[in-house]
């Protein structure tokens, strides 16, 4: 792992967390993979677009200290700077919270524009928290993304919907409508993947999954209790202490920022016959 | 289960085959209907059959149905009329 020197030229790569269903874990990966990003040195900041459903500030732990938000850049109320939260944990690491009063429609092209271009001069990595659906908030969200993260469950509903949202990635985006523009590099990052349930035949493989969806891997992270236990005290599942879950989310963003790192599919440790019959250890 | 509980378990039918055979078939038809959520033809079908049949026989709307059934290798189109009963003259 390779820090970066901070004085580089900023990256400014704008990166959409994104899935159309709702639940599949877009905002613990935003939170994660953010976190995992500052923590490689790379100058980092996420966005929340979720515009009235406020959680990426929850899920960072920082819900005590928002002042203005993304919504009041956009609209001139306030500056930039005074809106962007520093991370106490990770100081790389920035969050730009949402507001919880107004409603999506404050998003407009031309605002979001102007602050991701204001951040591409500060920011190595810009990461996009996407709402949930293809309305006008999640196409807010991946409209200007180089790059797509597509969060997937192994799962009919959330497999069909990542196949949506890869068809608006390839047309509804500033890239799509660029003419010799590179199109959107977008990868599939599949969540709560469960090893045991998948060997019983009872879920659908990785390979299932990317047959079904055609787009590269980025990471599988394992169903963990790390996940709830890392969100009930705000901290981003990268910065908890080890975890499957954890190491999962390390390895995909060591494969975001171009590093090959072996896929490893790890589970949580299963308790063996002896801790089962002789109660629960842990 | 057998007398003790444990042992040969009966094995539950995979349903992950049938997850991934479902999606196949359904996005194949969806990605071909090039983005738009379903093709959303047979409302107006349904409106054209029912015109067409009204200029020989007196039917209302509701007397033509249309369903889809969408398969692997084929889909089919099954139309129903209504034709209201023939009186004895």
């Amino acid at each position: 792992m390779t820090t970066e020197p901070k004085t580089n030229p900023p990256l400014g790569r704008v990166i959409v967390i994104t899935s159309g269903k709702g639940g599949v874990g877009k905002t613990t990966s935003s939170a994660a993979i953010s976190a995992a990003l500052a923590k490689k040195g790379f100058r980092t900041v996420v966005i929340d677009f979720d515009v009235g459903l406020r959680n990426l500030d929850m899920t960072m732990g920082c819900e005590r200290r928002v002042v203005f938000d993304f919504i009041n850049v956009i609209q001139g109320d306030a500056k930039l700077k005074q809106a962007l939260i520093k991370d106490k944990r990770v100081d790389t690491l920035s969050i730009l919270p949402t507001s919880q009063t107004r409603d999506k429609d404050a998003l407009t092209k031309e605002g979001v524009e102007k602050v991701l271009t204001e951040l591409k001069a500060d920011f190595d990595y810009i990461v996009c928290d996407s709402p949930a659906g293809i309305e006008h908030g999640a196409q807010m969200a991946m409209y200007f993304a180089d790059e797509a993260v597509v969060v997937t469950n192994p799962e009919v509903s959330s497999v069909r919907d990542s196949d949506r949202v890869l068809g608006l990635l390839s047309s509804q985006t500033k890239r799509a409508e660029t003419q010799g523009a590179e199109p959107i590099k977008a990868q599939v990052l599949i969540t709560r993947y469960d090893q045991e349930r998948v060997d019983r035949g009872e879920m659908m493989t990785v390979d299932d999954v990317l047959e079904i969806l055609a787009v590269p891997l980025l990471g599988v992270v394992p169903e963990s209790k790390a996940i709830l236990k890392a969100s009930n005290v705000g901290t981003p599942v990268t910065l908890d202490g080890p975890s499957a879950a954890s190491q999962a989310y390390n390895d995909a963003v060591s494969r975001l920022t171009g590093t090959q790192v072996e896929m490893r599919i790890q589970g949580e440790r299963r308790p063996g016959l002896f801790q089962r019959l002789f109660g629960r250890a842990s | 289960m057998n007398l003790f509980g444990f042992g040969r378990k009966k094995h539950p039918p995979a349903t992950a085959q049938t997850a991934k055979d479902r999606l196949q078939i359904l996005l194949a038809h969806e990605r071909s209907s090039s983005g738009s959520a379903e093709a959303d033809y047979l409302p107006m079908l349904q409106r054209d059959i029912v015109a067409a049949i009204r200029k020989h026989v007196p039917i209302g709307d509701k007397d033509v149905d249309v369903r889809m059934e969408r398969g692997d290798n084929m889909s089919s189109l099954e139309i129903n009329i209504d034709l209201p009963a023939v009186k004895a003259n």
